[in-house]
């Protein structure tokens, strides 16, 4: 793989070549380059710093976000550890070790891409592009088939546990007579996982934009501030992803 | 200091720079520069949008303040009144709810701080500017969701939104009402990120961190609070929704949940709120002490860590609003501990404030009396605070009239006195015209007398078991409640005086000089009202924000020149 990413140039060679450029003679006018140094900055590198650190607050927010769920989950797992035991053992460990390879793999085609554009190589950065598009939608329906088979089971969080819809029968005996806390357990592996794929939705409506603005042409060596911005988004929708995984399938 | 790079009048520089060459010097600034209500709804100019939130903000504290006149109304009388028990209920759930999440966490950071903090770091905008209208727009869709709410029934559980009664039949609209705080909250989150990267990014040359005015240790100081504790809520109005909607069980004990988990996540962004709502008034605080005593700050460094400190204690003493839902003794012995440190780098900051009044040439103008209001309210609230972080005096205060007065001493008494006083302090610069001095400092002195005639009252009926949030009450409460009422009334009149006053300067207020309050600070240092880019020069900050003989000089000399 690295072969196919040589830098065209040797001065390219460094991913922070950021540092190095100067703004184009007529920032406002280079919109074809998608190059643009907003009036209130007094150069290209602090709006590139900005905007880096601006995305590193918000990923701060999302850490918080799921903090809370992490936290419930300590909570309940501590005061219904046999139930999460029981709701664990009813997780597929081959679908969420499949996923975990899947979005793994997906972050570093988005590195990748974020490579590429650094290297004025448009085509690469497409083509990575579209594979992290793809690997994020296999998640998706992996992720699809796991909740159907826990709503078919009554693998549910709260009043729907235990109630199978559409007439399907219990597929797991178990269930018959339920732990108390297991119902706990699926409330907190449907809403965290269930948030987190908002998360991976929202990841692909980014890089689709990406996608559109890579193919205009927008990004280069010099600018490439929102692929890498939405990179490390997608990183964070990872490693959400990383701590989600063993949490709730492995650990017994 | 003629030659200062402090652009203390554009008009002299005006010809060399070609941004103002479009109209003369005086007469285009931020408000005329274009016109049309279509330019100010896309604006990205940071001023614009300060006074489209402060238009906004504005609006909900009349809102919320009509709803608790009708509420004290209501309790002139122990029985039957008026409303019914029901509307009664709505009504100070909206009332917190509308003067919480829509008035008082984004007051301050986001009308005044958006229109001052670039000005006062000498920056031509935020770090983010759609991102900055894009927060006043989230904040007017989950406004009008609280309005909706109002119209389609309201809700009943208190701002709080405590389980297992916001699960239950008689709660009301409460789905909605935690989709428009959710709401609310991701707009004070992207104020908050953009002031961090705009402090951090935008200073002008010479504005290291120590030469920042103490509003911005605050806003700053703020705003880590704002990024660090709303996405808690956000997922906690998030699964309340869940849970009412469609009964996942993490709240509801018929599942196992557990409904004190919900005031765990609640009070884990709430109590880090009330310092949301504070730490901006004492920032302005630190300006109008400074500027109207005309005297440099004291302990400059102290006031900046304080705000950092009362930042950073603030998330680790929600546990204090707990104390008799059934967390562990253990648990309420270590938070009411902390709960006592937090009061530390507040004291800091009042005997800084006493210091810097002390031999200081106090003019008794509306900011300061104000500033004077708030040491005053704010240091009661702030004691009363302390009897409430105690574990056996809580038991027996613990939601009675005693905690509804201590808050509305802290933040009515601070936030609010701050606001104001902050609001006539920069109305100058903000609209180019002088309010009317005599008119300000009545309404000042009415609104004084009118909250410790309102709130006084309800420490003693809180300290002899009037429970809060009752539709009735036992008669012998009868007395202090009609004072309370009567205090009301005066507030009220009071802030209509101001918004009288206030509205009158727009159309027939004198104009304004440049720095009329002869503040040092580079806000000041610009023409009134400023230009869309601030500044007509990139500006330098030369001296310290207080350094007010340096601002003498300069005036002085730019006077003799001009002869």
């Amino acid at each position: 793989m690295s072969d196919a990413i040589t830098p065209p140039a040797p001065s390219e060679k460094s991913p922070s070549a950021h540092l190095e450029h100067a703004p184009p003679a007529h920032p406002e006018r280079s919109r074809g380059t998608g190059f643009h140094v907003a009036h209130h900055f007094s150069s290209a590198e602090v709006q590139f710093d900005a905007n880096k650190m601006g995305v590193w607050l918000f990923l701060v927010t999302e850490v918080l976000l799921f903090g809370g769920m992490f936290c419930a989950f300590a909570v309940f797992r501590s005061w219904y550890f046999p139930a999460f035991v029981a709701g664990h053992d009813l997780l597929s460990k081959a679908a969420g070790s499949t996923n975990t390879a899947v979005l793994i793999t997906s972050s570093l085609t988005m590195a990748l891409a974020v490579r590429s554009a650094q290297m004025n190589r448009k085509g690469l950065t497409l083509g990575f592009l579209v594979a992290t598009l793809l690997f994020a939608a296999t998640f998706l329906v992996i992720k699809y088939f796991e909740y159907h088979e826990h709503w078919a089971s009554g693998e549910l969080p709260g009043a729907l546990f235990g109630h199978p819809y559409m007439n399907l029968k219990l597929s797991n005996p178990a269930l018959a007579h339920p732990l108390r806390g297991e119902s706990l357990f699926f409330m907190t592996y449907f809403v965290m996982t269930g948030i987190h794929a908002v998360h991976v939705l929202v990841g692909m409506g980014l890089i689709t934009w990406m996608l559109v603005r890579t193919s205009k042409g927008q990004f280069s060596s010099r600018y490439y501030s929102p692929l890498e911005n939405v990179g490390l988004y997608w990183h964070l929708v990872d490693i959400i992803w990383i701590f989600l995984f063993p949490l709730l399938y492995l650990i017994g | 200091m003629s030659d200062s790079t402090t652009p203390a009048h554009p008009e002299r520089s005006a010809p060399a720079h070609p941004e103002r060459s479009r109209g003369t010097a005086a007469g285009t600034n931020y408000l005329n520069a274009q016109r049309g209500i279509k330019s100010w709804l896309t604006t990205l100019d940071h001023k614009r949008i300060g006074i489209m939130y402060l238009v906004s903000v504005l609006t909900a504290f009349l809102l919320g303040g009509i709803f608790a006149l009708i509420i004290r109304i209501k309790l002139l009388f122990p029985g039957h009144y008026l409303i019914t028990r029901a509307q009664y209920n709505e009504l100070f759930t909206l009332h917190g709810a509308i003067m919480i999440f829509l008035f008082i966490i984004p007051s301050i950071p986001a009308s005044l701080g958006n229109f001052f903090v670039p000005m006062m770091i000498g920056a031509k905008d935020v770090a983010f500017p759609r991102l900055n209208l894009m927060s006043l727009y989230i904040y007017w869709v989950g406004a009008a969701m609280a309005l909706l709410v109002i119209l389609i029934g309201g809700v009943s559980t208190g701002w709080t939104f405590y389980a297992p009664f916001s699960e239950g039949p008689d709660a009301g609209h409460v789905i909605l009402m935690t989709v428009a705080v959710f709401i609310l909250g991701f707009s004070s989150i992207l104020t908050g990120l953009n002031f961090i990267v705009t402090i951090h990014k935008l200073r002008a040359p010479g504005m290291t961190w120590f030469k920042m005015p103490l509003f911005l240790w605050s806003i700053y100081a703020t705003s880590l609070v704002q990024i660090l504790a709303t996405p808690v809520l956000g997922i906690t109005m998030v699964l309340l929704a869940l849970d009412r909607g469609f009964h996942i069980g993490i709240f509801d004990p018929r599942y196992g949940g557990d409904p004190v988990l919900f005031q765990h996540f609640f009070w884990f962004y709430s109590h880090p709120a009330v310092y949301i709502m504070i730490l901006p008034g004492m920032g302005i605080i630190s300006e109008l002490i400074a500027v109207h005593a005309r005297r440099r700050i004291f302990g400059y460094t102290f006031v900046a860590f304080s705000s950092i400190a009362i930042a950073l204690l603030g998330f680790l003493v929600w546990g204090h609003h707990m104390f008799v839902s059934g967390q562990s003794v253990m648990a309420g012995a270590v938070f009411s501990f902390l709960t006592f440190f937090i009061a530390i780098p507040s004291g800091v900051k009042v005997f800084n404030w006493l210091a810097t009044l002390y031999q200081g040439s106090i003019s008794l103008r509306a900011p300061m009396l104000y500033a004077l209001s708030f040491l005053f309210l704010f240091t009661i609230g702030g004691l009363t605070g302390i009897f409430l972080g105690m574990l056996s005096v809580d038991v027996h205060l613990h939601d009675t009239y005693f905690v509804v007065a201590h808050f509305h001493y802290v933040m009515m008494g601070g936030t609010v006195m701050a606001f104001v006083g902050g609001l006539h302090h920069w109305w100058p610069k903000m609209t180019g015209r002088m309010y009317s001095e005599a008119w300000a400092r009545l309404s000042a002195i009415l609104i004084f007398i009118g909250f410790n005639a309102t709130f006084f009252p309800q420490f003693i009926l809180g300290s002899r078991g009037m429970p809060r949030r009752y539709y009735a009450y036992l008669p012998e409460f009868q007395g202090l409640h009609v004072f309370s009422t009567f205090g009301s009334w005066v507030i009220g009149a009071g802030f209509f005086i101001m918004l009288g006053y206030l509205v009158y300067s727009l159309k027939a207020g004198a104009v304004a000089s440049t720095n009329p309050w002869g503040a040092a600070s580079l806000e000041w240092q610009t023409a009134t009202p400023p230009p869309t880019e601030n500044f007509p020069v990139q500006p330098v900050a030369e001296h310290g924000p207080y350094d007010f003989e340096e601002v003498v000089a300069a005036q002085a000399a730019l006077e003799g020149s001009a002869s």
